[in-house]
């Protein structure tokens, strides 16, 4: 067994924000939705966002291509968080109660994973994790 | 497209729902030998043809059952939008004088729990499907959710619209689901994805359907029993919506809607305004889509639904029935026929021939409205 000796970089999710119009893109584009814009450059967005709307898988996904965690399905919040780069990323939503809307609805979340989907976390399940 | 100058002469269905044995393609040819009856007409009367499923084979090989007559066929792939789409193609032979009788058709049969979207198809990374967002029905819950909180409406309303179309099917012998259900049942299944539950959905079917449009000259002609195609109109998405498989909604702000502004197109075209509608067919993939696309297509003021629903007004019977023979909650979702499913509705409506789910007071003007992935949207209006 090997022991993490480093602290490990903060996930960041890479967008783009369109240089004629500042629209920015999730994940990064080619070509912007807005104004059809070409040039883009790289946009390292926001970590912290606020829960825009979230909902709660209760069936196991079909397989493939749904890959279950180790231990098997277990019901998990998706949703989209609202970033303050102006734009809302889909995100599985991790929380200590996927069922309390108090945790979840409009809730600060930080990003917690960008592989192989964002993942981001309410500070109550941040804090049990410590 | 000015008002009059086409009609549908002809409307006509399949079977909706499970039917083991009978092919996808077997369900088109029924449906368009069914309109072309309604019309008076048979095949080798028709001058050009358009028509699509989308996963139940290509529209133009039908000629092998239909007869030869060597007429051009198009086929049409546009998701939800397919039927709407071969209307709209039907519409313009007419328009443009290149045809005086024109079919469309569109038709599907999904197996079992269907819909098996790969990422790539999308655009999207594959971790969004080892992930488990390929989920359609994801999409339509969290749009709902947040629909409901922006405008304080109750969740209840989900259970009420599903069992209206549960109760409006069971009128309609062609329905797939003719078992009422209450609001407690609907309320009290399975959650698929909160708020919805497995009965507010509807299910990947099976069906055809086929519309017979012609000039009004050839209309005159034949003493069909004509309704007039006032407007149609497809859009695709603008910037800022919110659609199914999407990693990020562009844009701030409430999210815009292409049913909006399909919807809009055609009352402009139609010249009438949503107050004169008697009867709609709204999209209503879950029963929430139903209750934003009220206000989507201009029906009522968002967050007003639920006055409208408390009232009755979409009820068969109130001030705009919606659904009226059970939507696709109760007929099933054969994604190519759900658009002419609708229009084969509302002409029904319009003729007053749709017997135990009728709604009374002679209804002269009708909409339909269509709406899919990856944001596509269809409406007409039609007078009677
Ligand atoms: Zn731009």
């Amino acid at each position: 067994m090997t022991v993490e000796t480093t602290v490990p970089e903060a996930p960041v999710l890479r967008g783009s924000r369109c240089a004629d119009c500042g629209n920015v893109a999730f994940p990064e584009a080619a070509g912007c939705q807005r104004c059809g814009g070409t040039a883009l450059s790289p946009l390292d967005l926001a970590r912290r966002g606020t829960v825009w709307a979230h909902t709660v898988q209760r069936f196991a996904p079909k397989s493939p291509p749904y890959v279950p965690p180790a231990g098997g399905f277990a019901p998990f919040a998706v949703g989209y968080v609202e970033l303050p780069d102006g734009v809302r990323v889909e995100a599985v939503l991790d929380a200590i109660d996927i069922d309390d809307p108090a945790e979840l609805t409009g809730a600060v979340v930080t990003l917690v994973a960008t592989e192989p989907v964002p993942r981001f976390a309410t500070r109550q399940h941040q804090e049990a994790g410590r | 497209m000015s008002g009059g100058d086409v009609s549908i002469i002809g409307a006509g269905l399949s079977r909706f729902g499970r039917q083991p044995g009978v092919s996808g393609r077997e369900m088109a040819v029924q449906a368009i030998h069914a309109a072309l009856a309604d019309a008076g007409l048979t095949w080798p009367d028709v001058q050009v043809a358009f028509g699509g499923s989308d996963g139940a084979g290509l529209a133009d090989t039908l000629v092998a059952e239909l007869g030869l007559t060597g007429i051009p066929f198009t086929n049409v792939k546009n998701g939800c939008a397919t039927g709407g789409s071969a209307l709209v193609a039907a519409v313009n032979a007419i328009r443009s004088g290149a045809a005086e009788i024109a079919l469309a058709v569109g038709f599907d049969k999904h197996p079992r729990g269907a819909f098996d979207p790969r990422p790539e198809d999308w655009g999207l990374p594959v971790g969004y499907g080892e992930a488990g967002l390929m989920v359609t029905t994801q999409f339509f819950a969290v749009k709902i959710a947040r629909y409901l909180r922006e405008h304080d409406l109750p969740a209840s309303l989900l259970a009420t619209i599903a069992a209206k179309a549960y109760r409006n099917g069971a009128l309609n012998p062609n329905a797939w689901r003719r078992e009422p259900m209450t609001e407690e049942q609907v309320a009290g299944a399975a959650m698929v994805n909160d708020p919805l539950t497995q009965y507010m959905f509807c299910s990947p079917g099976e069906g055809g359907a086929a519309v017979v449009v012609a000039t009004p000259a050839v209309a005159k002609r034949l003493g069909a029993r004509a309704v007039k195609l006032l407007a149609v109109a497809p859009r695709t998405r603008a910037f800022g919506t919110f659609e199914v498989f999407s990693p990020a909604i562009q844009g701030e702000g409430t999210p815009t809607s292409v049913s909006t502004v399909a919807a809009r197109a055609a009352f402009e075209m139609a010249g009438v305004a949503p107050a004169d509608i008697d009867v709609a067919q709204l999209q209503d993939t879950e029963s929430g889509a139903e209750l934003m696309h009220l206000a989507e297509t201009g029906f009522c003021a968002h967050g007003e639904q639920e006055k409208w629903i408390a009232e009755g007004a979409t009820e068969i019977g109130g001030r705009l029935p919606v659904n009226t023979d059970g939507g696709c909650i109760a007929n099933g979702e054969p994604i190519g026929a759900s658009g002419l499913r609708q229009v084969h509705e509302i002409v029904t409506q319009l003729r007053g021939e749709a017997g135990a789910r009728q709604v009374p007071g002679n209804p002269r003007l009708g909409f339909t409205h269509v709406y899919g992935a990856p944001g596509i949207s269809a409406c007409a209006v039609l007078e009677a």
